[in-house]
């Protein structure tokens, strides 16, 4: 492996690792967003809405997110939905995790004990207040390990990013290796870099897990 | 309606899938009245527990509290249910929140009380129940019958007209099902209007003003409890009782 090499990679693979970044955050956020609202609607049991999101879920549980950016990218424009790589990215990493997400969410929702917001709702309480003091806080407790599991694989399936022509980390390494063909250094960058990304967010939901055990769930 | 009348529950009708299993129940409460409800399991005693909050909705009749309908879904039964205090047979304290937030928590959020004054009702409260000591605790650190008292104090805090206690000892060990009994009939001796569900029969002679005897899903005999326990009129009652002694086998 050539020293000089990483260090003429160095400050591309940063760029295209800050581009990474930015996106995939963007779409855990949305992600998130998404899966609480559909964790909701089928929580309240809305009708109509729910079966919306239930064929939702199992459409975007069941495609590849190669196929859904591809299907946003190039079939969308089709009938005169046009967006750029980056919204494209956004938009099929929001699409594939919100499922993700509201699985997580409901599976926690569903762990707690119906007697928990009878209790609430005998103390007086309205439903919503009930959810907001007393079922979600449990729920969230216990969906954090699903949670935290769906963040990293969100951000690890930003790397099919690189075909929708999003210059990312994958796009980075495929291009210098078809320029150089230095594809040690250029793979083992990639494998750094990812590294770098995605330990300090499993570091982080361990402690996140631990403090969150604080209900006493499983024990 | 007698003017002293708290609860009062007319023609209730409770099925569930077409399985009937409240048969028009007539019942009134007096204020200050400690009425006791026994019966074999599945005669409806729990069920009728949790329609007079309105947790399940019923098919037939009214439930009339202080002559305010409570009906499931109406728009004033947050309100309502603050003057029915409840507690359940499984210890349902809301496990992430220490023992002087699950108490303080309606009054805060639902009565708006301050935290200062609510904490301090609670610690005056919790001292009776003799958990002074408890209040930072988690329920996942006390006893069952520690959680019972908490949850019995909790109930109290929202000041309800009327407490209903759903078979509130029979998920205890033994040993502490007297901490529980005795915080009850404390509470009977200040005087509150309460319903209470029970297997205790000893307790419940000792606590109640009028025991009631239910059986698929019909209240079949109420009286005082000297009366029912030693001379029960129906054979059913007799039947049931009889299942709560036993003859000597001692040869």
């Amino acid at each position: 492996m050539d020293a000089a090499v990483l260090h003429e990679y160095l400050p591309l693979y940063a760029k295209a690792a800050l581009l990474t970044i930015r996106l995939g955050l963007l779409g855990v956020l949305l992600s998130i967003l998404t899966g609480l609202f559909c964790a909701a609607v089928q929580y309240l049991k809305i009708p109509l809405l729910r079966i919306i999101v239930r064929v939702y879920i199992e459409l975007s549980r069941n495609t590849p997110l190669l196929i859904q950016l591809f299907f946003i990218y190039y079939g969308l424009p089709k009938i005169g939905i046009r967006t750029d790589p980056a919204v494209c990215g956004v938009a099929g990493l929001t699409f594939l995790g919100g499922s993700y997400m509201a699985e997580a969410f409901r599976s926690g929702l569903e762990a707690i004990p119906p007697i928990q917001e009878e209790s609430a709702l005998s103390l007086g309480m309205t439903r919503i207040q009930a959810a907001v003091h007393v079922i979600l806080p449990q729920a969230l407790s216990v969906s954090v390990p699903a949670f935290v599991a769906n963040v990293i694989f969100l951000l690890k399936e930003t790397s099919v990013f690189s075909a929708v022509s999003l210059m990312d980390l994958m796009f980075t390494a495929k291009d210098l290796i078809g320029l150089y063909y230095d594809t040690t250094e250029a793979l083992f960058l990639l494998v750094v870099f990812y590294l770098l990304m995605l330990l300090p967010v499993s570091i982080l939901g361990s402690i996140v897990e631990k403090k969150v055990r604080y209900a006493g769930f499983g024990t | 309606m007698e003017k002293n009348t708290v609860l009062s529950l007319r023609g209730l009708v409770k099925q569930f899938d077409n399985v009937t299993i409240l048969d028009g129940i007539d019942l009134d409460i007096r204020q200050g009245e400690v009425a006791v409800i026994i019966g074999p399991s599945g005669c409806g005693k729990s069920t009728l527990l949790r329609c007079i909050n309105a947790l399940e909705p019923v098919q037939g009749g009214e439930i009339l509290l202080e002559g305010e309908p409570v009906a499931a879904g109406g728009k004033n039964l947050p309100r309502i249910r603050q003057k029915i205090g409840m507690v359940f047979q499984s210890y349902d304290l809301f496990p992430h929140l220490t023992v002087m937030d699950n108490i303080t928590l309606s009054p805060r959020k639902v009565q708006k009380r301050s935290r200062e004054d609510a904490e301090q009702e609670a610690r005056e409260l919790l001292a009776r129940v003799g958990l002074s000591d408890k209040e930072k605790s988690y329920p996942r650190e006390l006893s069952g019958g520690q959680k019972q008292r908490v949850a019995i104090v909790r109930m109290l805090i929202m000041h309800p007209e009327i407490l209903l206690f759903d078979e509130v000892t029979a998920a205890l060990d033994p040993e502490m099902v007297r901490e529980v009994l005795d915080v009850m009939l404390d509470l009977a001796a200040q005087g509150r209007t309460m319903l209470i569900v029970t297997h205790e029969m000893n307790f419940a002679r000792a606590v109640a003003d009028r025991v009631i005897f239910m059986d698929e899903g019909r209240i079949v005999e109420e009286g005082a409890p000297d009366d029912l326990f030693d001379h029960p009129k129906t054979e059913r009652a007799g039947a049931f009782l009889n299942m709560f002694t036993f003859e000597s086998v001692r040869a």
